[in-house]
Order: C-alpha cells, then sequence, then structure tokens
C-alpha cells in the first residue's frame, strides 16, 4: 500500500513481543486496527489485501479463540490460512521444532502465526523461517496481539491510554497477556499496577515498572482499567493457592472489591473465563462494566492489521531485494 | 594406571620453571625420565643436556605441572555422538589437560567396577591425557540405593558422586557419607535442592521475569550445601561441592573451612568469565546447571578463588549436540564444552588482576589434585612426567570450529583470550604441540 520510499511505521519482519518496540510502532499498529473494526461490522466483512498470500496458523498448544480469531483475520483479508495443530508431547519424541519450522519455510507461506507452550519458542522459530512471524503466544512469556487488542479496546472506550491508572489482578506469573500488557502500557504512558499474591508473581516483578500490590482493595483503588487474568491450573506445576474457594475470597472480582475503583471502571478478561474463581459472572456480564466481549471483537481487527502490516513489509524487503 | 611412557629421557631447557604448590618460579631446565620427573633446576643442564636425550626447547615459557580438570563428562560409553574419550583426549591435550576425570553419568552409568575398568583401559590405549573416574555414589544415579563403593574405589574411581544430580534425600546422603568415611572415601556433590530448582533453567530475577523463564534461586544451592556441611560435621566424610556458583556457598564453604570441617569445592569458568545477562535472548548455549548468576555473585566466586576459599577450578566439560541445544530454553541440555577453554579463562583471573598467577594455577593443579589424592600437579623429583608448556601472554581468539572436542557448544566462542598451552606432555611423550 505504501510506496517504498515511505517511511514504515512498523519497520520489523516479526512481531514476536511488545519488550522492545517504541510508542510510535505499537500506535502504528492500533491506528491500522481501528480500520478493520467498521470493516468487520459491516455485511462485506472480506478485502483483498492478503489476496494470494498464505498464512498458516501453527499451533503447539491447544486455542479455540485465538486460533479463530488469527483465522478469520486472514481469510477477511483474502488470504489463504491452513491451521495446524500439533501435539508437542508427541513432537518431542520425533521431529523437532527446527524440523518442523524448515519444513512449513519450504512450502513457502507469507505469516505464520505460532504458539508454543515454550517461553522463547516461538522467536526460535522465526530464526529459521523466511517468512513472517507473529508471535500467538509463547510459554509465559509474551502474547503481543492480546496486548495490543486490549489496548485498542481501552482506547475506544477512554480515548487515551496515557495516565490510566490500570490494575492487573491475578496469575502474573503464568500469564504471557501480563507480560506483553505490562510492556504495552508502560510504553503508552499508562500507570501499571500488578495485584496478586505472592506465589503468583514472577521474582523481579518490580523491576518491571509497575506498582505491586497483594490485596485487591489497594491495588484496585482508583482504577480506570481492572484486567482480570485466567488462574492457569493447567500451568501451576505444584500448589500455588490453597484453593479456589480461598482464591476467589481474596482475589476474585466481585462488585464489592470493585467498588474502590472509579465509577466508570471498564473491566476486563483475556478470556476464557474461570467463572467464579478470578470473577464473578455478575461482574463480567456486566454490559456497562465489561469489556471482555468487545476484546474478542477487537482480537479480529488486531490481527488483521498485523497480517497486512508484516506483508506489506514483506513484499518491500522482496522488492528491494529485486532492485 | 598411567600411561607407558618412553624408556628414554627428554631434557626441557630455557624453561620458566612454575610450580603453583611448591611456589617455585625461576628459569631452568626439567628432566623427564621413565615417565617421571628426574631432575629440576636451574642450573641442571649448565653443562649441556646430555647425549642422547631428546631436547626440547621452552624459549623462556613457563613450564608447569599439566592441568588436572577434577569434573568433566565424555559422554563414553554410551552418548558417543556427543563425545567420546579419544576426542575428548585430543581436546584435553589441546588445552593443557593431562588428567581428566570423568563424571558417573554415562550408559551405563559408571557403577560397576566393569565400567571403572573399561575408562580406565580405554584412557590408557588413547594415552593422551589420564583419564579417571569417579563412580556413581548410589546405584544408578538414582539417589536410593549406595553404590559399592569399597570395590569401585578398589577398581580405581578417585571419588564418588551423582554427577549431575544432588543426593537430595538428607538421610541417603547421611548414610552414603557415613559409608564412604568408612574406607576415607571423597564424596562428591552437585549442591541444588532440587525442589528449589525444578523446573527452572535460568537465574531467578529479572531476566527471567521478562523472558517468562521460571527461575532457580540462588538460595537452592546454598540450602543444599548448607544441609550437607551439617551432615560432614556429624559424619567427617572429606566432601567436595562442585561448581559452586553463588556468594552465599562461598560464605558457606569459608564459614565450614573456619570449623576445621573436610570440605572443598571448586567453580567453573562461566562462574567467573559470564553472568546471566549471557542468555540474553534465550541463548541455550548460556544454559547452565548450576545456571549462570548476578554479577555480585560471580564477584564473589572471583574473591572466592583469590583466598582459596574455592580450591580448584574445573572444566565442567558437557558436550552436547547441536540436537540437544537448538531447542526453546527449557527444553535445552544444560551445560556446555570446557576443556579447550579452561586455561585461558583461568589466565583471564590473572591478566585482570583479580587473582594472583600462582593462585589461579594451583586451582587447576595441585589443588583438584591434592583433593583426589593424586600424585601429579606439581613440578617435583619423582612427580609423573606431565607438563604443560604455557604461553602466558599469547593473545588469541576462542573458535569452536577449531575445538577437538565433538561438541561446539560453548558460550566463549569470539572472545578474545591470552594465554594457551604451545605443548602438551605425558608422562615425558609429547601429546599435543601448540601452533607457534
Amino acid at each position: 500500500m505504501s510506496s517504498p520510499a515511505a517511511p514504515r511505521s512498523y519497520p520489523h519482519r516479526h512481531l514476536l513481543g511488545i519488550e522492545g518496540l517504541s510508542a510510535d510502532e505499537i500506535a502504528h499498529l492500533i491506528d491500522r486496527s481501528e480500520l478493520f473494526v467498521a470493516q468487520n461490522q459491516g455485511a462485506d466483512k472480506k478485502g483483498g489485501s492478503l489476496r494470494g498470500r498464505t498464512i498458516i496458523n501453527l499451533f503447539f498448544e491447544n486455542s479455540t479463540r485465538t486460533r479463530t480469531s488469527f483465522e478469520l483475520a486472514g481469510k477477511r483479508l483474502g488470504g489463504d490460512v491452513i491451521n495446524m495443530s500439533v501435539e508437542y508431547s508427541s513432537m518431542k519424541k520425533g521431529e523437532t521444532l527446527i524440523d518442523t519450522a524448515m519444513t512449513l519455510n519450504a512450502m513457502n507461506p507469507d505469516v505464520l502465526c505460532v504458539r508454543h507452550p515454550e517461553s522463547g519458542a516461538v522467536k526460535l522459530l522465526s530464526e529459521k523461517v523466511n517468512c513472517a512471524v507473529i508471535n500467538a503466544g509463547d510459554g509465559t512469556h509474551e502474547h503481543p496481539t492480546q496486548a495490543l487488542l486490549d489496548a485498542l479496546t481501552i482506547r475506544r472506550r477512554k480515548g487515551r491510554l496515557r495516565g490510566l491508572v490500570v490494575a492487573i489482578c491475578g496469575d502474573i506469573l503464568h500469564s504471557r497477556v501480563a507480560r506483553s500488557n505490562i510492556a504495552l502500557l508502560n510504553t503508552m504512558g499508562a500507570r501499571v499496577r500488578v495485584v496478586a499474591p505472592r506465589t503468583l508473581l514472577p521474582s523481579a516483578v518490580d523491576r518491571l515498572g509497575v506498582e505491586v500490590f497483594h490485596d485487591m482493595k489497594r491495588g484496585l483503588a482508583d482504577a480506570d482499567i481492572v484486567m482480570m487474568l485466567r488462574l492457569q491450573t493447567e500451568r501451576m506445576a505444584g500448589s500455588f493457592v490453597p484453593s479456589l474457594r480461598e482464591y476467589y475470597h481474596f482475589f476474585g472480582l466481585d462488585y464489592a472489591k470493585l467498588a474502590v475503583a472509579k465509577d466508570d471502571a471498564l473491566i476486563m478478561h483475556p478470556g476464557p473465563m474461570n467463572r467464579g474463581v478470578e470473577i464473578d459472572s455478575d461482574v463480567a456480564d456486566d454490559i456497562d462494566r465489561s469489556l471482555i466481549r468487545q476484546q474478542v471483537e477487537m482480537g479480529v481487527a488486531v490481527r488483521m492489521a498485523c497480517l497486512e502490516v508484516l506483508a506489506d513489509n514483506l513484499s518491500q524487503r522482496n522488492e528491494e531485494a529485486g532492485r | 594406571m598411567r600411561s607407558p611412557s618412553p624408556a628414554r629421557a627428554v631434557a626441557f631447557v630455557n624453561a620458566r620453571l612454575y610450580d603453583p604448590a611448591g611456589g617455585r618460579d625461576q628459569p631452568g631446565g626439567l628432566l623427564v625420565a621413565d615417565g617421571r620427573i628426574a631432575d629440576l633446576g636451574p642450573a641442571l643442564f649448565a653443562d649441556g643436556v646430555p647425549d642422547g636425550v631428546e631436547t626440547v626447547d621452552c624459549r623462556g615459557h613457563l613450564l608447569m605441572p599439566g592441568l588436572v580438570d577434577m569434573r568433566a563428562q565424555l559422554r563414553e560409553p554410551g552418548d558417543e555422538h556427543q563425545e567420546n574419550m579419544t576426542t575428548a583426549s585430543q581436546g584435553a591435550a589441546a588445552g593443557g589437560i593431562t588428567t581428566i576425570v570423568c563424571l558417573p553419568n554415562t550408559d551405563p552409568v559408571i557403577d560397576g567396577a566393569a565400567v571403572v575398568e573399561f575408562v580406565l583401559r580405554r584412557g590408557r590405549e588413547i594415552g593422551l591425557a589420564n583419564i579417571l573416574p569417579y563412580a556413581a555414589a548410589t546405584k544408578g544415579l538414582q539417589g536410593k540405593e549406595l553404590a559399592e563403593m569399597g570395590l569401585l574405589a578398589a577398581a580405581g574411581a578417585v571419588g564418588f558422586t551423582d554427577g549431575t544430580r544432588a543426593i537430595a534425600n538428607a538421610g541417603i546422603l547421611r548414610r552414603a557419607m557415613s559409608y564412604a568415611r568408612t574406607f576415607d572415601l571423597l564424596l562428591v556433590q552437585h549442591p541444588e535442592e532440587p525442589s528449589l530448582s525444578h523446573p527452572g533453567g535460568m537465574n531467578e530475577g529479572e531476566i527471567a521475569t521478562r523472558l517468562g523463564l521460571p527461575g532457580i534461586p540462588a538460595v537452592a544451592e546454598v540450602i543444599l550445601l548448607e544441609r550437607d556441611l551439617r551432615l560432614v560435621e556429624l559424619t567427617g566424610v572429606r566432601y567436595h561441592a562442585a561448581h559452586i556458583s553463588t556468594a552465599g556457598a562461598v560464605e558457606a564453604i569459608r564459614a565450614a573451612k573456619q570449623r576445621g570441617l573436610p570440605v572443598t569445592c571448586d567453580t567453573a569458568p562461566p562462574y567467573f568469565a559470564l553472568t546471566e545477562t549471557a542468555v540474553g535472548d534465550y541463548r541455550t548455549f548460556a544454559k547452565l546447571s548450576p545456571p549462570l548468576r548476578g554479577d555480585g555473585d560471580r564477584r564473589a566466586i572471583v574473591a572466592g578463588i583469590a583466598d582459596g576459599t574455592i580450591d580448584a577450578i574445573a572444566s565442567d566439560h558437557a558436550p552436547h549436540d547441536q540436537d540437544s541445544k537448538r531447542l526453546p530454553f527449557s527444553s535445552a541440555a544444560s551445560g556446555i564444552v570446557g576443556l579447550e577453554t579452561l586455561l585461558p579463562l583461568v589466565l583471564e583471573l590473572v591478566h585482570q588482576g583479580d587473582v594472583p598467577l600462582g593462585r589461579a594455577l594451583a586451582a587447576v593443579t595441585a589443588a583438584p589434585a591434592g583433593i583426589l589424592g593424586l600424585d601429579c600437579g606439581r613440578l617435583a623429583v619423582g612427580a609423573p612426567g606431565d607438563l604443560t608448556l604455557v604461553d602466558i601472554d599469547r593473545p588469541w581468539r576462542i573458535a569452536v570450529d577449531r575445538f577437538r572436542s565433538k561438541s561446539k557448544n560453548s558460550p566463549f566462542d569470539g572472545r578474545p583470550v591470552q594465554g594457551r598451552a604451545i605443548l602438551t606432555v605425558l608422562g615425558g611423550r609429547v601429546v599435543h604441540r601448540g601452533p607457534d
């Protein structure tokens, strides 16, 4: 879409994480996403900017929501989308991640959207392929498109990110969503808090530029946004909290705890929710306060923008290489 | 047990005789006859070298006892695609190492006298380095039943360890210690409390937090070590802590030595030459066990070497093929190759002014030999003619593709260093001649 001479606002080949991106680059991706929101709400949702492109969703970890979101995004841009699910436990015995990357690379895809249960695995894979790679979640490291869709959702409701108080609550330790959101919100000038029992916080969380709380009433005081995280029971090697009911008692979001936040505070959750564990159903379904459904909707727009931007970069790269 | 040596004598002339243990540092000559040091001193060849004696001109370079590497994994038998005793011996010779002590974590495990004899025989046949085995402290390294320590020692095992695994169960460790004490055997521990280190892959802290990797806290090392030291006090066993990496461990060992406990320890070059920042963006060549730590710990390790709290420095050679390292960080194998980088990295401590030359070289010769009860590691009449001639100022750049070792997993590739072995001698026989 842009001429080769024009400056690129997201000049990277891959989208592997938020950490290290500049505010301009993040803003560019959010701005581009905004353009697709209306398209997705119209009757004709199909564009053609990825016509002829091949997108492979390579998921080494089960996911219906994210994979569907990436699939819809690719199809709405006119691309050919293939979904590949690989059972990681069986893969460990035979083919390595690098083998898989090399095999897929030989089929000349344009974009790989990769989810993997191990931190750093998507970056490793990106080093072995010629196409663009989007990190659709790697271990407990990053989930950049989730942070972008959260930012788009917030910006559309609050008009800005700068200066907002965002409380991220729950299982920070095992959350790639938290790491990406902390990086994004800090870069965009929001004030980030984390609220969790000490067992669910990484040891050096204070070094990430956040205020740390262990009490919901304090952590949520005057918050503009309350972002709840899923208690990732499948990632917990041992026992990080004594019981779900104790967790709910102290860290589950209900109206009583929400009362200390700003009157117009909004609720977010990356899904899938454990209702009655980290969030009360009444709060989750509150159409005035809860942005949870909008988050899912924005997810498609954000992934369309990311796919298009990376595909554009790929075209320019090839043109430059061809000259 | 030693390599067969030629009957003829070899004279080393124009040497800087350097014996870290005895404090000797003087120009002179050294005579090896029948594989052992027959004579040495400043005036030894004042009247010339006797007829019929082969002469090696050392051209003023430092002639020291061959290095004794008290901790290396050789992968033979069982994993010869990663390393075998031939390639490891070649790497050792190139690195100035004349004695390698190997871990029992092979396949089969070194927990029977036959495997001990196999290792000793292979080492002799290859004849490029003395290869001496540790044997397993518990059968199959399983941490459950005691291995046949008495028989294994009689077969030639120089110490007992479960290798890269900690003997975590305090009750079993206590019995292993008591039993080892019965025969005055050395027990070597990998000091890391598994319930605190699992499932971690790197040091706990900011970098692990950012990378989303589970961390291993420094206390995992300190807690196991402090527990072990209580059991040493109880049992009186000769105890050696392998590759310590934390300030807390240095402090614990220092205090134990002050209390008079029969305790020694070693570290390995990555723990004084690198920090956790080497992990960078999931660099698996910087994945080690124990993990690379922060700079405070690194400086404590350097200080511990300098003041002798840390007795020895071992290569901690852990060869891994590409397939074991080109994996996501958590799945990748731990450890780096070290035979060919041990000497220059130890000399780096000297060139930087952190550790005096004598102390640094003692840590790779007399100190480990003393802990293991070996007669090598010193320049003295009657000692084995295992020698290394070192150009201590020679600048060069570490290049993994020139390693003799089968595996190339080193985070030191490209590092500029100073000092290298230009001649390695085993029982009076030249086994490596370096670039001049």
